[in-house]
């Protein structure tokens, strides 16, 4: 199975096309762009915490700004669209359709997100990810928070067009001979993960509006001054942002879904129980969303409301882990890059989780809300499950893409690398948390044990920096004088591990 | 597709939801009762703004940047913000509460030891949020 033509072509005939592989490559190249871009600025933020005081960024608005930018770039222009990446290459041709259902909208959809990527960078604003209001409306500076509410509004857009063309792909567009109950876990994933960005994106969508006319003076939705009400945005905001935190676990998840099983030489030990747990988060997603502001003031009532929401995805999730674990029970293991970076993810993904389950319980977030604990935690989900079961796969797809192999030595190393330095980072930030050092800090006071631990944290980000030259390398030259891939079985499992369909689609 | 049992499966689950209904308990048991105040607990209102904390005590008092209480007395904050959100935190004693404008938030603590404890914004609020600190001072009035 070859996922992309291996005939060398001009540069703009892959721009101006409209096959899913193609699309699926601009995907590809642009996340992986915004992953460096993104991962550079973590670097900046880990140098500067390495000690007391002013280190390499000479102020605190730069430093709130790179965190801003930083947190924004590898959410939306790494994490999504390089699932869309995914999705693009592989669920028409595991639904057996000759593309996406509306290629030009598929087009579109990718041709949205580099402007949106030049007005955040090109902006550079500070108000958090989160865009915090009243800060947002009558403290942040323009044009660079206009701009990003630009960008975040056009990226809506883009995941929302890209939503709909994967539920139609994989609902009205799969093969007549094929029942739903059929369709791969990865294919699941993406119907799972797109009707939620169908539910959630909208009431974000409107929210960023709402800002934006805050911030001309027009409306006080968000603005107390004039009678309006911060903790709406928080609700606006976090009933799609907490669902959308399913919408990027569940496409890496379905990737592990691909290699657990192949590289076990196994069947996945339970497909029912993958799908089930897939539309159970899609479901139990959207009951969690408040949990992130139990210290707004909320109600003891809401407060456990929203604790129970919380508590019943854990299940879900243990089932996924649950299902990775069986399948790899017995099975003749072998540890090529793809499922070393698999298996990490998930170990990664039970630590996030247990983590998450401290967070929930409402007395000990008020220890860790807002320090560093969250930090650790949330990346334990983003880096350690959500970027490693995708390089995973960006491992296991790259024969498929380029014809050609990577280098297996150089893929170990840095996988063992970025696992060494995910654990330094994000464990340590939990502890780091416990101590009461706050997230969003340009500088600290020199706490002995706040010093260690930010250095410790240091260490681990630049080995991670590190492996990820080594990554960049070997992508780059694999991808043009590697060795050829043997593409009916590039890593040696056994060919009836793979799927058997052939797998190329026509070009138009 | 699986054509075997089950059974592992489902008992793992029931452990997982086990566990969960015990921390959800326990937790609600917990905040239930750190969420009752003190009858007698005396009232600091506490302001929040771009970058410092101020205090007024019940007597009229007002303090900024410190805070001064009496060990073995129960305090209520009422937190407010005159610009954009903060949240008052003394690490140490576990009071973690945002400051919203136009809100007023309530939380207490009783502190139990004589001493001094750093008091921090968690919530960022902009330019100097990093350096928006103060200091707790617990003092016995006896001494």
């Amino acid at each position: 199975m070859v996922l992309e033509l291996q005939k060398p072509r001009p540069i703009w005939q892959i721009m101006f096309s409209t096959h899913h592989t193609d699309v699926g490559l601009l995907y590809l190249i642009s996340s992986l762009a915004f992953l460096f871009l993104g991962g550079s600025l973590a670097l900046a933020i880990r140098a500067e915490l390495f000690l007391p005081g002013a280190q390499i960024i000479g102020d605190a608005m730069t430093f709130n700004r790179i965190f801003t930018v930083h947190g924004t770039t590898l959410i939306f222009l790494f994490i999504i669209p390089f699932a869309s990446a995914v999705g693009n290459y592989y669920v028409p041709i595991m639904v057996r359709y000759k593309d996406m259902a509306y290629p030009k909208l598929n087009a579109i959809a990718f041709w949205m997100i580099p402007p949106a990527g030049a007005l955040i960078w090109l902006g550079f604003a500070d108000f958090t990810w989160y865009a915090t209001p009243p800060y947002s409306i009558i403290s942040a500076p323009g044009p660079a928070a206009d701009m990003w509410i630009f960008g975040l509004k056009i990226l809506g857009i883009s995941s929302v067009l890209g939503a709909i063309n994967f539920v139609v792909t994989i609902l009205k567009c799969k093969h007549p001979d094929m029942s739903i109950g059929q369709v791969p876990l990865l294919a699941w994933s993406f119907l799972s993960s797109s009707l939620i960005i169908l539910v959630a994106i909208p009431t974000f969508a409107a929210a960023l509006l709402m800002l934006l006319t805050d911030r001309l003076g027009v409306s006080g939705f968000f603005n107390p001054a004039m009678g309006g009400d911060p903790i709406a945005y928080a609700h606006l905001f976090w009933f799609t942002f907490h669902p959308e935190v399913y919408v990027l676990v569940i496409p890496a998840i379905g990737m592990m879904y691909e290699i657990i099983p192949r590289f076990s030489r196994k069947p996945i030990y339970s497909y029912n129980s993958g799908v089930f747990a897939f539309v159970l988060l899609s479901i139990v997603g959207f009951s969690s969303w408040a949990h992130h502001m139990y210290a707004t003031g909320m109600s003891f009532t809401e407060k456990t409301v929203f604790m129970v929401g919380t508590l019943a995805a854990v299940p879900a999730s243990a089932m996924h882990v649950f299902n990775f674990v069986a399948t790899m029970w017995n099975g003749r293991i072998k540890f090529s890059t793809p499922m070393m970076w698999a298996v990490g993810g998930i170990a990664l993904f039970f630590s996030a989780g247990a983590g998450g389950v401290a967070n929930a319980a409402m007395p000990l977030d008020f220890t860790t809300h807002d320090t560093y604990w969250v930090v650790g935690h949330f990346h334990l989900f983003v880096m350690g499950t959500i970027a490693f079961g995708s390089i995973g796969y960006l491992y296991y797809m790259f024969p498929y893409v380029t014809g050609r192999m990577y280098n297996e030595t150089m893929g170990k190393v840095h996988f063992i690398m970025s696992f060494v330095g995910t654990v330094l980072v994000f464990f340590t930030q939990h502890v780091l948390g416990l101590y009461g050092m706050p997230r969003r800090i340009f500088d600290y006071p020199p706490i002995p044990e706040w010093i260690a631990m930010n250095q410790i944290a240091t260490v681990g980000a630049m080995i991670i920096g590190v492996s990820m030259a080594i990554f960049l390398a070997n992508m780059i030259y694999s991808s043009g004088k590697g060795k050829l891939a043997n593409t009916e079985d590039p890593f040696g499992i056994g060919g009836k591990y793979y799927y058997p369909f052939e797998a190329k689609n026509p070009s138009h | 597709m699986s054509g075997h049992s089950n059974w592992p499966e489902w008992v793992y689950i029931g452990v997982v939801v086990a566990l969960m209904v015990w921390v959800g308990a326990e937790a609600w048991e917990a905040e239930r009762l750190v969420e009752h105040v003190p009858e007698d607990a005396k009232t600091i209102i506490v302001t929040g703004q771009q970058w410092f904390w101020t205090f007024e005590h019940e007597d009229g008092t007002k303090e900024i940047g410190e805070l001064h209480v009496e060990v073995g007395k129960a305090y209520k904050f009422e937190i407010h913000s005159k610009d954009v959100n903060h949240a008052f935190n003394i690490h140490d004693y576990v009071v973690l509460m945002d400051a919203i404008p136009g809100r007023v938030n309530t939380v207490w603590f009783a502190p139990t030891d004589v001493g001094t404890h750093d008091i921090q914004c968690r919530e960022y609020c902009g330019l100097i949020h990093y350096n928006m600190r103060g200091t707790l001072i617990v003092e016995d009035p006896k001494a």
